[in-house]
C-alpha cells in the first residue's frame, strides 16, 4: 500500500477543464474536468469507447481536442508548437502496443530522443539508458532488436524510453492490454516500483489490482464524460452510479 | 490353390516396389527435371538447326568479324571521340555510352524527383498532396512513347538559331538544342577538378562525422566553415597556382548552327525529360507505398517522446520505408534504362538505334540482336547487383 498523497498540498501536473472533443459528429469527449497533482497516481477505466484513451491522448496533443483548455505542468496545449515541444519532453507515454522502434536496437530505442531532443551526449544516454533498462530489468537485452523480445519485455523497454527522457508525468495507455497473461504481472510490477518512486501517473487500465496497490484516485469513463471518481475503495467498494455497477460486473467476472 | 497364391503375392510385391521407386519424392523430382531439361535443350537445338539451315539458305556469314569494318555511320551525339571512319565496334561502343549516359542521369533525377513527390503525397498540405497526386495519376496514365514524342515537338517548336532565345548572356535556347559555355579545357582545370573531387569526398566524411559527433557529444555545431574551404577555397588555390584560365568557350549562334561551348541536342533532352517525368510518377508512388508502410503507432511513439517532423522522417520513418521501396525502386531503374530504348523513337542515337542501323547495313541481325541483349543485360544485372547489396544493408533485423 501507498501513502496517499494529497492533492492540494501539491503543484497541478494536468489540468483538465470542459474539454470537447468530437471525431465528426461523434461526440468522444464531453465537458471533461480532471485535475492531476504533482506526485499523483490516476487510474483511468471504463467501457471501450468511452474516451478514456482519448482524454490521455490529447493531454500530450497526439489527439486535438476541441473545446476547453488542457495545462501541463504550467503549460497550455494549444497550436504553439514551442508549448508542444515543452510538453512532450515532460510527458512520457506508453502504448498498448508497445510501438518500439523496429530498425534501432532496445539501447538505440532508449538513447534516441534523448540524444535528438534533450542533446545528451551518447555516452551519458548510453550509460543512463543501461540503469533504466536495469531498473525494468532487462539489462541483458540492451542489444537485441524490439523484434528478438517477448511482448512483455518490449512493453518493459517501451516505459524505460520513456522514463530516459526523464519525464514528470507518465501516461499509460492500457499498457497490458495487448500481453498474453503470464506477462502482465512483470509490466505491472514495474509500474508498481514506478509509482513507488513519486511519479505523476495517468494510466488507462482494466488491472483492478494495479488500481488498488497504487492509485490515489480512479476515474471512470462512459460515453466521454466521468461517470464517477474516488479512491479505489469508495469507486470498487461502494459503485453509485448503475453504469459503473454494470462495468464492474463485467470486468470482475472477466478476471 | 497356393501356386496361385504365391503368384499373386509375389505380383503384389513388385507392384508395392514400383509403386513405391514412382512416388518417392525424390525420384519424381528427378523426373520432372529430367523432363523439362530435355524439352528445353530440344527447343535450342530445333531453333539452332533452324536458324543455321536458314543463314546457309541465304548465304549470310555469320559471325562478329564486321565489328571491325569501317562503319560510316553518322553519330551526332558522342563522349567519346568519334568519327564514321571508326569500326563498328567503336560505333556500338558509343550507343552504350549514349544509353548509359541517359539513363544514369534519368535515374538519379527521376529518384530525387519522385521521392520529392512521394512525400509530398503523404503531405498534411492539402494542395501540395493535392497537386503531387495529379502529378502522378497524369504522368503515369499515359504511355512513355507518347509523352516523348509531346516533349521532342514541344522542343522542335523552339526558334531557329537565329532567333535563338537567350535568357541568360551565353546560353542559348534554341530547336539545336541547349547551348551553354564551358571552360577552355587544359590541364589545370583537371587538377582543379580532381582537387575539388577529392574535397566533395572529404566533405562527406566530414559532415557524416559531424552529424554522428553532434549526437555523441549532444551540441549542434556547424560544419559549413570547413565544407566552404574545402569546396571553394581549396580548388580555387590549386587552380590558381596552376594558371588555369578563366577563359569561357562560349557558344556563339554561326549561320544555322552554334559554335562554341557545349550543347544538348533536343534529342538527348526530350528523352531525359521524359524519362524523368514518366518515372518519377512511379517512383513517387513507390516511396508513398513505403512511407506509409509505416505504422500510425511508430509517428505517434516518435512524437510523444518530442522527435521534430524532420527527425521523425529521417531517423525513424526513412530507414524502415527503405525496406519497402528499394525492391520495387530496383525494378522502376530497370524500367528506366529499358525504356531509353525507345530513344530510336525520337532519334537519340542509343545502342538500339546504333545497332539497328548497323543491322541495316551489315544484315548480321542476329549478332546485333545479340549484342543488344548482351547491352541491356549487362547494365540491368549490374542496377540488380548494385541494389541487392544496398537492400541487404537496409533490411531489417526481425528476429
Amino acid at each position: 500500500m501507498i501513502a496517499e498523497t494529497d492533492p492540494t498540498t501539491k503543484a497541478t501536473a494536468v489540468s483538465i477543464q470542459k474539454v470537447n472533443k468530437w471525431y465528426g459528429s461523434l461526440h468522444v469527449l464531453r465537458d471533461v474536468d480532471l485535475d492531476v497533482a504533482a506526485g499523483e497516481r490516476v487510474v483511468i477505466c471504463g467501457p471501450s469507447g468511452s474516451g478514456k484513451s482519448t482524454l490521455i491522448r490529447c493531454i500530450n496533443n497526439l489527439e486535438e481536442h476541441q473545446q476547453g483548455k488542457i495545462v501541463v505542468d504550467g503549460i497550455q496545449v494549444d497550436h504553439n508548437i514551442a508549448h508542444l515541444d515543452a510538453i512532450r519532453r515532460e510527458v512520457g507515454m506508453v502504448f498498448q502496443s508497445f510501438n518500439l522502434f523496429p530498425h534501432l536496437t532496445v539501447l538505440e530505442n532508449c538513447t534516441l530522443a534523448p540524444m535528438l531532443v534533450r542533446g545528451v551526449a551518447r555516452p551519458d544516454a548510453e550509460a543512463q539508458a543501461r540503469a533504466y533498462l536495469e531498473r525494468v530489468r532487462i539489462p541483458d537485452q540492451a542489444n537485441k532488436f524490439p523484434g528478438q523480445l517477448s511482448g512483455g519485455q518490449q512493453q518493459r523497454v517501451a516505459i524505460a524510453r520513456a522514463l530516459c527522457m526523464k519525464p514528470k508525468i507518465m501516461l499509460f495507455d492500457e499498457p497490458t492490454s495487448a500481453l498474453d497473461p503470464e506477462m502482465v504481472k512483470e509490466v505491472l510490477d514495474t509500474m508498481v516500483s514506478l509509482a513507488k518512486d513519486g511519479m505523476t501517473m495517468i494510466c488507462v487500465t482494466h488491472e483492478m489490482g494495479f488500481a488498488r496497490e497504487v492509485a490515489d484516485r480512479v476515474v471512470f469513463m462512459d460515453h466521454g464524460q466521468i461517470v464517477e471518481s474516488g479512491s479505489p475503495h469508495s469507486v470498487f467498494g461502494q459503485p453509485r452510479t448503475d453504469r459503473l455497477k454494470l462495468f464492474l460486473g463485467q470486468v470482475l467476472r472477466e478476471h | 490353390m497356393t501356386a496361385l497364391n504365391n503368384d499373386i503375392q509375389a505380383h503384389n510385391r513388385r507392384a508395392t516396389m514400383l509403386g513405391s521407386f514412382v512416388s518417392n519424392v525424390a525420384v519424381r523430382r528427378f523426373i520432372w527435371q529430367a523432363l523439362a531439361a530435355l524439352a528445353l535443350f530440344g527447343s535450342v537445338f530445333w531453333l539452332a538447326a533452324n536458324l543455321h539451315h536458314n543463314l546457309a539458305a541465304r548465304n549470310i556469314a555469320s559471325g562478329f568479324g564486321f565489328l571491325t569494318r569501317e562503319a560510316g555511320l553518322p553519330i551526332a551525339e558522342h563522349l567519346i571521340a568519334y568519327t564514321p571512319a571508326d569500326s563498328y565496334f567503336r560505333a556500338l561502343l558509343v550507343g552504350t555510352l549514349n544509353t548509359l549516359s541517359v539513363a544514369f542521369w534519368s535515374i538519379i533525377l527521376a529518384t530525387i524527383l519522385g521521392t520529392a513527390i512521394g512525400v509530398a503525397r503523404t503531405s498534411k498540405n492539402w494542395l501540395l498532396a493535392k497537386l503531387s497526386s495529379i502529378y502522378v495519376d497524369l504522368f503515369r496514365d499515359v504511355p512513355l512513347l507518347l509523352q516523348l514524342f509531346l516533349w521532342y515537338t514541344i522542343l522542335q517548336k523552339l526558334p531557329p538559331v537565329r532567333q535563338a532565345l537567350n535568357p541568360v548572356a551565353g546560353v542559348f535556347l534554341s530547336n539545336r538544342g541547349l547551348s551553354f559555355p564551358v571552360v577552355d579545357w587544359q590541364a589545370a582545370h583537371g587538377w582543379t577538378l580532381l582537387a575539388f573531387v577529392l574535397c566533395l569526398l572529404a566533405t562527406t566524411l566530414y559532415a557524416k562525422r559531424a552529424s554522428r559527433k553532434q549526437l555523441e557529444e549532444g551540441r549542434a555545431k556547424s560544419f559549413w566553415p570547413v565544407a566552404i574551404i574545402l569546396l571553394v577555397i581549396i580548388p580555387l588555390v590549386v587552380g590558381f597556382s596552376l594558371g588555369a584560365s578563366t577563359n569561357l568557350d562560349m557558344p556563339q549562334p554561326k549561320g544555322f548552327n552554334i559554335r562554341g561551348g557545349v550543347t544538348v541536342s533536343p534529342e538527348f533532352f526530350a528523352l531525359l525529360v521524359g524519362l524523368v517525368i514518366y518515372n518519377a510518377a512511379f517512383i513517387a508512388e513507390i516511396v508513398r507505398s513505403g512511407l506509409e508502410s509505416v505504422g500510425r503507432g511508430q509517428h505517434e511513439a516518435a512524437r510523444a517522446l518530442g522527435l521534430h517532423p524532420k527527425n521523425i522522417l529521417t531517423w525513424i520513418v526513412f530507414p524502415q520505408a527503405l525496406r519497402v521501396i528499394v525492391p520495387p525502386l530496383t525494378s522502376q531503374y530497370l524500367n528506366v534504362t529499358k525504356g531509353s530504348s525507345l530513344a530510336v523513337a525520337i532519334g537519340y542515337q542509343d545502342i538500339v538505334s546504333v545497332a539497328t542501323t548497323s543491322m541495316n547495313q551489315t544484315g548480321q541481325s542476329i549478332e546485333l540482336v545479340g549484342v543488344i541483349m548482351g547491352v541491356y543485360l549487362t547494365i540491368s544485372l549490374s542496377i540488380s547487383l548494385l541494389m541487392n547489396i544496398y537492400n541487404a544493408r537496409v533490411a531489417l533485423v526481425e528476429r
